[in-house]
């Protein structure tokens, strides 16, 4: 019985936040909702809150790795925020560099970047979602 | 067999002699400690000790490594963490101990004697003044350690350059337990202060080794994983080519030449700009 | 005195349920021997590696974790062991990269650099078992 963790949609960004310890079938659950997700919304981002995260393995690093490789080819940004100083220095050691995927300190800060990108691919920023009703 | 008589016949000789005994056994222990412990003190440790030491040997037991002896090492052990808190040397707390067969050798080694229940006893009494002693390298040792740890808190001071620009100015010889500290001090502050631009400045530090220069591009690389940038700077020529005698690669890392040009960079980096214009008028 | 040990515990890895609680079980553990948040990271993140090693690769297995004191420090070692086919090419397996698997490589040799001591232990077609111990500092 593994839980699902809530994909949330702010505008054009889609925001997962993972709050508890998931085991390996919950992330890769994740990583599937996520994907459908981003396909369904036609979101131009992906922001993933790892505030209240201890421990980020290799499973969990791959994860997040497969799913910034999949969202740039829906055309859509990932960026990771509020990576702990111990969770860092761990995956350092563990020799995971997350190949690809952005980070930022807060997610405020992840949510900026995106809008600024967007901007500079010769988007509008982030408007209300007209389109979304479909 | 033979312990227990010999038990026996030293706790005869304790309870007897009790009084006078503990008076000279406190007399040569307050003398040997040059009066920077009052009397009354030493006497009530003493005390303690010695109605501990009877009960023990009541026990039939001569081992001072073993059970019977539990309540007097337990004593020992505050009295020697005691002393080597108070600065006092091992033999000013040994002595605690071995002033007890100076006590008792006339008694037991003189002509009628009991050379047996003496080397006995002899051996009980060195066995505890070498426990002293080990508790006594122990307490010392936790000392050191705890000052290590103060000293490494000290050392590595993380300071607000700017809004969002943080600096950690490293001075002295870096091993890799304080470059340990300053990489989760710094990790830490990045989030504290919000702040995306770190700067390590090694001006102060005179070489590195590999492993040190290790964790220094971990540091580097553990904030970029943060969401962060960090720069070092002010490395000198030598460790420069260390650096590079050591076939260690900064790859993409960000350094400087000085923390002047690693702050303009991370200015510039957090969208703001420095420009010169003419003095004030007043201003020096 | 020195190297006396605690009682151990015994935890059954044989679903993904088994690695997480592996997890916490040895996040406690962590905090009892007052581990640095830095260390205790550390500890569970190697935990969780060679905990999924035991299942995916030897079929589900037991973690056995044990507190450690010596010389006034304290430890967490724990003991991963399960009955799978083995690692028939052990410095292969330790290399960064090498995977068997799905993985990325990393679990064996990253999980090693993390601890300050590793034993790994495996005879090809009887099982395999790796020992982990991280100390306080």
């Amino acid at each position: 019985m593994s839980e699902r963790v809530p994909i949330l949609r702010i505008r054009q960004v889609l925001l997962v936040s993972i709050q508890t310890d998931l085991d390996d079938q919950a992330v890769l659950l994740l990583q599937d909702d996520l994907a459908q997700a981003v396909v369904d919304s036609g979101a131009h981002g992906v922001v993933i809150d790892i505030t209240a995260v201890e421990i980020v393995d290799s499973f969990v690093g791959r994860m997040l790795a497969t799913i910034a490789s999949l969202s740039r080819l829906l055309d859509a940004g990932t960026v990771l925020v509020g990576m702990r100083p111990a969770v860092a220095i761990t995956l350092v050691e563990l020799g995971l560099s997350l190949g690809g995927v952005r980070t930022a300190l807060t997610l405020d800060k992840g949510l900026r970047m995106l809008e600024d990108d967007h901007a500079e691919r010769g988007h509008e920023g982030i408007a209300p979602d007209v389109a979304a009703g479909a | 067999m033979a312990d227990k008589h010999v038990s026996e016949r030293l706790i005869g000789l304790l309870s007897v002699r009790g009084e006078d005994l503990g008076a000279e056994w406190a007399e040569r222990v307050t003398g040997s400690l040059g009066g920077r412990v009052a009397r009354a003190e030493v006497e009530r440790e003493l005390r303690e000790i010695y109605t501990a030491l009877v009960a023990a040997l009541a026990d039939g037991s001569l081992d001072g490594h073993g059970e019977a002896f539990g309540e007097v090492r337990a004593l020992l052990t505050e009295l020697s963490r005691n002393r080597a808190l108070q600065g006092f040397t091992p033999t000013e707390t040994a002595v605690s101990v071995f002033a007890l067969k100076q006590v008792l050798e006339p008694s037991l080694a003189g002509e009628d004697g009991d050379v047996e229940a003496y080397l006995e006893f002899a051996g009980l009494l060195d066995t505890l003044g070498l426990f002293t002693i080990e508790v006594y390298a122990r307490t010392r040792e936790e000392l050191i350690s705890a000052q290590a740890e103060q000293l490494l808190e000290l050392s590595t001071p993380v300071v607000k350059l700017w809004d969002n620009v943080i600096g950690v100015p490293l001075v002295g010889t870096l091993d890799s337990a304080r470059t340990m500290v300053v990489m989760e001090k710094m990790l830490q502050a990045l989030i504290d202060t919000g702040s995306e631009q770190a700067i390590i400045d090694i001006t102060g530090v005179p070489t590195v080794d590999t492993e040190v220069a290790q964790h220094l591009l971990k540091t580097v690389v553990a904030a970029r994983l943060m969401g962060a940038e960090c720069t070092i700077s002010g490395i000198r020529p030598g460790i420069a080519q260390t650096i590079v005698a050591l076939g260690i690669d900064f790859g993409d890392i960000v350094t400087k030449a000085t923390l002047a040009d690693a702050l303009r960079h991370a200015l510039r980096r957090t969208g703001n700009t420095v420009s010169r214009t003419a003095p004030q008028a007043g201003a020096r | 005195m020195s190297g006396a040990s605690r009682t151990s515990e015994v935890l059954e890895i044989t679903t993904t349920a088994g690695v997480v609680q592996a997890r916490q079980q040895v996040r406690a553990l962590a905090q009892q021997c007052r581990l640095s948040l830095v260390d205790q990271t550390k500890l569970i993140t190697a935990a969780s590696e060679l905990a999924r090693n035991t299942l995916v690769h030897g079929g589900g297995g037991t973690m056995t974790a044990l507190l450690l004191e010596e010389r006034g420090r304290r430890g967490v070692r724990l003991a991963f062991a399960d009955r799978g086919p083995g690692i028939a090419d052990v410095d292969l397996a330790l290399t960064d990269g090498w995977t068997s698997g799905t993985g990325m490589g990393l679990g064996l040799s990253g999980s090693k650099r993390l601890v300050d001591d590793f034993v790994l232990d495996t005879t090809p077609g009887a099982g395999t078992t790796v020992t982990i111990t991280k100390w306080g500092r």
